[in-house]
């Protein structure tokens, strides 16, 4: 799809890299671009993507330690006076163990304080379940004006990050320590809050993001040789989650797929969920995703196989939303019938 | 010119009084916790803190942020007695739709400097103002008034590490010492003595004094001012509840509930 400047996934040699490295370059350029930009890190720079930052702008770096809640209330500060501030540290430190300092001091002051949750979902690989973050993005969601961000590659993580610095309130990202793909270019639009339809078609809608929407666009590939037109959108920001796109894709398209790599409660599934429930079209819908669980220590890719996070697996469970489609559409079709008669 | 401290003391029995009124208004709220902190606040915005009432934004200001947040209604009566808003609206802490939340929100009231509520979690905010003043060249300086209880939470000494490691010595921390939290003595419950040798330890300037005496307060205030390279913490040694004699030194009166009669009793003792 050439105007959405999409990399051909299928035809070319797929270059990946830690969205990570994304988050950094974005900062980077803010401060090039004179933003009065702090960025915070809690002994983490080295793998969170701060290290490049705190080389090329060191007064506008502080590593505060190993005290993510004293981060993230120091960070407050800063922006009450005025500062563009960027905070760093693992996912589940950023997303949990700071919680409540996210909670009371940032989001119910409403203040513009970025909060970056690195090497989150399972790109913490070898590290195992009690360094991977899956249930960030649900912990996140749930707080007063917090804006969610999951960015599928590096390109996208570096945009993120830059319209992050210009967002209103307090904004969550989420990024990788592993290599993923890079399926988007400098040209693909993106725009907090607008999803992004990356595939047309008409039987079935796979909304994802993060590294699935590599696995979903190969699905969706898969699907067509069934002869199955499967849509695929890149759902970036779960908060505020466009509605519009989703609603289309369920009227358009009758079945839904959610593909998250982080837990089936409450993520990107969970949105989507409660968006079409409480929506005039009831819709089969498949949430994708790590079924209340912890992970464990492997390879990231090993990890997605193993945790059924692979283009079969969405493929998968777009028949099984298709079946139910159809199901559904036979029902209609039976009560019309009765109806006539 | 500032006030003398007997027109400070008068202006302590007026914000006292008030808190009670508030108190019983509302039906709930935090009597000890606000008393015993009456008079450090008092000594703040009268005798020590640079702010225009008529402008609580001014740039130049100094800064309170209320990490003891459940003494609200404190804050609320002295920033009313000082000017920034009605003092009628007192009576409307706590009820719906009124902009003075049990907790200090600062979209709402005019004057407070930071939103706050759970815990520990102010003095991190002052540092992080404060580490924007010194990158920014401004000369305010920022209190963080603080309950002594609230020292069992570990974000307080994450703070304390790094207001001392970036010597921040524009910011002024003040503990509530009343020895007194919700469930019983700080000294029963998990002892928090000596307290001095704490933040000492922790690369603090420690001054210790009467917290009801606004000479002392004032004299704290400005000893902090002077020192540099380091962050100060004045521990007010207060009475929770005082000026109130059933309520001193109660650790019931943390929050109980206040009956017309026990407000008139109160009132009376506040004469």
């Amino acid at each position: 799809m050439a105007e959405m400047g999409l990399v051909d996934i299928h035809h070319s040699v797929v270059e990946t890299e830690a969205t990570n490295r994304g988050y950094e370059r974005g900062l980077i350029e803010l401060a090039e671009r004179g933003t009065d930009i702090i960025v915070m890190d809690a002994d983490l720079a080295g793998s969170s993507g701060t290290s490049g930052f705190r080389k090329r702008f060191p007064d506008r770096f502080l590593d505060i330690g190993l005290c993510e809640q004293d981060m993230i209330g120091t960070a407050a500060g800063l922006a009450l006076a005025g500062k563009c501030v960027f905070v760093t540290t693992h996912g589940m430190l950023a997303a949990g163990k700071a919680w409540d300092i996210i909670r009371s001091t940032i989001c119910y002051g409403s203040l513009n304080v970025n909060i970056c949750g690195a090497d989150a979902g399972l790109s913490a690989g070898g590290a195992g379940g009690s360094r991977q973050s899956l249930e960030d993005v649900a912990v996140m969601r749930t707080l007063p004006g917090m804006t969610v961000i999951v960015p599928t590659d590096a390109v996208e993580a570096r945009k993120a990050t830059v319209a992050a610095a210009r967002t209103p309130g307090p904004v969550y990202i989420r990024f990788a320590a592993a290599r993923v793909p890079i399926i988007t270019t400098n040209i693909t639009p993106f725009t907090i809050g607008q999803a992004g339809v990356y595939r047309q078609g008409d039987d079935a809608s796979v909304l994802t993001n993060g590294v699935m929407l590599y696995e979903a666009l190969k699905a969706a590939r898969l699907l067509e040789d069934d002869g199955l037109g499967v849509r695929v959108i890149n759902c970036h920001t779960i908060k505020p989650l466009d509605r519009a796109i989703v609603n289309r894709a369920a009227v358009e398209t009758g079945a839904l797929v959610t593909a998250e790599e982080g837990s089936t409660i409450g993520g990107l599934g969970g949105a989507v969920a409660e968006a079409l429930a409480q929506s005039s079209r009831p819709t089969p819908i498949k949430i994708v995703g790590i079924e209340d669980r912890f992970g464990e220590s492997g390879e990231h890719e090993q990890l997605l196989s193993h945790f059924g996070l692979k283009s079969r697996d969405i493929a998968s469970a777009v028949r099984e939303v298709l079946s139910r489609k159809r199901s559904l559409e036979g029902r209609d079709t039976e009560a019309a019938r009765d109806r006539v008669q | 010119m500032s006030p003398t401290p007997i027109e400070l003391r008068d202006i302590a029995k007026v914000v006292r009084r008030d808190v009670l009124t508030m108190l019983l208004e509302a039906g709930s709220g935090h009597a000890g916790g606000s008393l015993s902190s009456v008079d450090i606040l008092v000594a703040l915005y009268w005798g020590v803190m640079r702010v225009r009432p008529d402008r609580p934004s001014w740039e130049e200001r100094d800064r309170l942020v209320l990490s003891k947040a459940h003494a609200a209604p404190a804050l609320y009566a002295a920033l009313a007695r000082r000017g920034y808003f009605d003092v009628k609206d007192l009576l409307t802490f706590r009820k719906i739709r009124t902009k003075l939340q049990g907790f200090p929100d600062m979209h709402k009231t005019p004057g407070i400097d930071a939103s706050v509520g759970s815990p520990g979690q102010g003095l991190s905010i002052a540092n992080g103002i404060a580490m924007a003043a010194k990158r920014d060249g401004r000369q305010y300086r920022i209190y963080c008034l603080m309950g002594d209880g609230e020292a069992h939470e570990g974000q307080v000494w994450e703070a304390g590490m790094t207001a001392a490691h970036h010597k921040l010595d524009n910011v002024c921390a003040v503990i509530d010492r009343n020895r007194m939290m919700g469930d019983g003595g700080t000294e029963d419950i998990v002892a928090l003595s000596p307290l001095q040798d704490k933040w000492r330890t922790f690369n603090w300037h420690v001054v210790e004094i009467d917290g009801h005496n606004v000479e002392q307060l004032t004299a704290a205030f400005s000893e902090a001012a002077s020192v540099k390279g380091q962050p100060t913490v004045v521990i007010a040694r207060t009475v929770k509840g005082k000026g109130v004699p059933f309520m001193e030194n109660k650790a019931e009166w943390h929050d109980r509930k206040l009956t017309e009669d026990l407000y008139e009793e109160a009132m009376k003792a506040l004469a």
